[in-house]
């Protein structure tokens, strides 16, 4: 069976079971279509949670950018798990306890005041749409290099099949659809990467292949990447940190509070029927994660080192990485790379034009590696990889068998639709739940509130698909400044409300609004209002990273720094809550007497 | 706030504040700041502080969480206020 009929099996496979689990789970009461019914064991909740969680950043992205960061790239593994750790202690438990559909229901009820809980469906509103922003990326990706269309294409197929796969059940559907959509994506991330690892170390498991030796050499393959990489003028795997040591602390950070102030990864605790379960689910859902999260950095590693031996032979071989014969020639390059070059996701040029291809880093600082490439008439770089293509074409680099390379497919696709659901599942109980029936019709009945939730994923996935087309960075770029929205306006609010029982409406609310303003104020500077290309403003607050050089994508843990001071500041001054409020903290704080999720106001 | 809820809540931080250290230590700590000097130290192929960052402190997050729930489930039928 050729390749194409392969994928088109796969996918094919997975669409009709994930549909097929929906049409099984389809909601039935509102309770059900937003909390799913608060009836999820803790694993399977964890595994959920873990489909929900890993999206195409994770899937696609993360692996490329930490292939191209090396070390650095950790502050992505740390930042994106470590969150748990704060969600689990500071968070889920009090959340589920206090037993209601939607973060903004909470921050409403607990800072008494409908202006507070609107403010925070701005803030959700915010971070999930910016966050689908690079699901939408990654869906095309994945879909243009699968279908053999392009980018665009792959995007409004995206689309199409996120909005008819969203609205089917509620989050009952999604929850046991996640549950299918984690074992395909996780097997599709694994099976490749213990291949590989075998291939290049003879140890069957990636996380021990990362630390183990290449086979036929007495040189380990961190040792060995090193070398291979400054050699060719990049800086060293294992000690490249991201910008500086500063800038990798605040961006860890920020990843962490962030994933902690996600609102579609809390709502996940609401769907749990105790709170000793919230407390242990989010236990499960870490251990699913580090499944991927610390196969992750073999990938990277062994991809790196892959591609590099596929357009130098030298690389394995060992001997001059800038000899004439080393660099394969173009017209025996693999199909592969002919393949991904039609995405225009893989480019060649070349620019010495001696029909072979130099992949090195020409703008490198490294006199040696400057001197070698002048000396051997290399005239500049010839193969560009975008980054967000090195996990999908990896078991490629590697030659794996056909059907490897279809499981891949179907993972990359169903990690992009798990979350891109259960982000328009946040969206659309914030607009429906918390605006329409909170705010604007109270006496709203069940059936038009689901109507009107509906609406509002729609309106979400074409403003998603048109940002998606015009994204303002890498998949996993966007995703990050996601996390910057969360990290500085909901994590603090929720955290306050729970831990410090005399905070009042006027500090929460001045707090997220100073929080999400500093980092609206701080990425848009960088990437345009509203990621519209052409009105960035960069120049007016002093060049790009000025502060402290901060990445606008690190910001998030500044600005939830800046929400905690204003917050307490404001309270200070301001009249203390009243003491019924000061009595559902109380409440919140012990686990006795919790109930099932309800909505009711 | 009464004295029951008032010892369960003290104990309660002072868990937290235990596991939130050694969360500090092992990615920002182990992980970030002392990774350069951690980096001397081999694990396998692996320099130490590069390890705690790509692999080290996932582990040790899992560990902390479940370590948390099994504590706090303690702490909460010590002051009865467990769930039913």
């Amino acid at each position: 069976m050729d390749l194409q009929t392969t994928i088109y099996l796969f996918v094919g496979a997975s669409f009709a079971l994930y549909i097929g689990i929906a049409i099984w789970a389809r909601a039935g009461s509102t309770s059900e279509f937003y909390a799913a019914g608060g009836s999820v064991p803790p694993v399977m909740n964890g595994m959920a949670t873990a489909a929900d969680w890993m999206s195409a950043a994770s899937f696609i992205s993360m692996a490329g950018l930490i292939a191209n960061m090396g070390y650095g790239g950790g502050l992505f593994l740390m930042g994106w798990t470590g969150g748990y750790v704060l969600l689990a202690m500071l968070l889920a438990p009090y959340l589920r306890k206090f037993g209601k559909f939607t973060v903004p229901q909470f921050i409403g009820d607990r800072f008494y005041s409908k202006s507070a809980s609107t403010i925070a469906v701005v803030c959700l509103l915010t971070a999930s749409l910016t966050y689908i922003i690079g699901q939408m990326t990654g869906v095309g990706v994945a879909f243009s290099r699968f279908l053999g269309v392009s980018s665009e294409t792959g995007i409004y197929i995206g689309m199409a099949i996120v909005f008819a796969y969203a609205v089917f059940g509620g989050m009952k559907g999604i929850t046991y659809t996640q549950v299918a959509q984690y074992c395909v994506l996780i097997a599709a991330y694994i099976v490749p990467a213990i291949f590989i690892s075998l291939n290049l170390t003879g140890n069957p498991i990636p996380q021990l292949g990362l630390g183990g030796t290449m086979t036929g050499t007495d040189m380990s393959l961190l040792a060995k990447l090193d070398q291979v990489v400054v050699d060719l003028g990049f800086g060293k795997y294992t000690t490249t940190t991201a910008g500086s040591t500063l800038n990798m602390f605040v961006y860890t950070m920020s990843l962490m509070i962030g994933t902690a102030g996600l609102p579609h990864v809390i709502m996940r605790f609401f769907t749990v029927p105790t709170v000793a379960a919230a407390r242990s689910s989010a236990g499960w859902a870490l251990v699913f994660i580090a499944l991927l999260y610390t196969t992750a950095p073999a990938v990277a590693a062994m991809a790196k080192l892959n591609l590099h031996a596929t357009v130098n032979t030298a690389v394995i071989k060992g001997g001059d990485l800038y000899a004439p014969e080393a660099s394969i020639k173009a017209d025996e390059r693999p199909d592969w790379m002919k393949r991904w070059e039609k995405t225009g996701l893989l480019k060649f040029e070349d620019k010495n034009g001696d029909g072979r291809i130099q992949y090195y880093n020409d703008k490198t600082k490294n006199a040696d590696a400057k001197g070698k490439a002048e000396a051997a008439g290399w005239k500049g770089n010839e193969l560009t990889v975008n980054a967000d293509i090195i996990v999908l074409a990896n078991p490629e680099i590697a030659l794996l068998p056909n059907w490897v390379i279809a499981l891949v497919a179907a993972g990359g696709l169903a990690a992009a639709l798990s979350t891109a659901a259960g982000l328009l599942m946040a969206i659309s109980a914030a607009v429906s739940h918390d605006l329409v029936k909170g705010v604007f019709a109270p006496n709203i009945s069940e059936k038009n509130e689901l109507l009107a939730g509906k609406i509002s994923m729609a309106v979400a996935v074409i403003v998603a698909g048109y940002l998606g087309l015009n994204p303002p960075g890498f998949a996993a770029g966007t995703v990050a400044l996601a996390f910057g929205i969360a990290a500085s306006s909901l994590f603090p609010a929720i955290m306050m409300g729970i831990f410090s029982k005399k905070m009042n409406k006027e500090g929460a609310m001045a707090g997220m609004l100073a929080g999400l303003f500093v980092t609206l104020f701080y990425v848009f500077a960088h990437k345009g209002i509203f990621f519209i290309k052409g009105t960035d403003f960069v120049e007016m607050i002093g060049g790009a990273n000025s502060f402290f050089g901060i990445t606008p994508e690190a910001f998030g843990a500044i600005g939830a720094l800046v929400n905690f001071i204003v917050a307490f500041a404001v309270d200070k001054v301001t009249k203390e809550p009243p003491e019924h409020i000061q009595h559902m903290v109380e409440s919140v704080r012990i686990p006795r007497g919790s109930k099932l999720v309800d909505g009711a106001h | 706030m009464d004295d029951v809820s008032k010892g369960y809540w003290s104990a309660t931080l002072g868990l937290l504040g235990k596991i939130l250290a050694i969360w500090f230590l092992v990615s920002f700590g182990a992980g970030i700041l002392f990774a350069d000097a951690l980096n001397g130290i081999k694990l396998g192929g692996y320099p130490l502080g590069f390890w705690f960052a790509h692999q080290g402190s996932i582990y040790v997050f899992i560990a902390l969480i479940f370590y948390y729930a099994k504590a706090m489930g303690d702490i909460d039928r010590r002051f009865d206020v467990h769930e039913d």
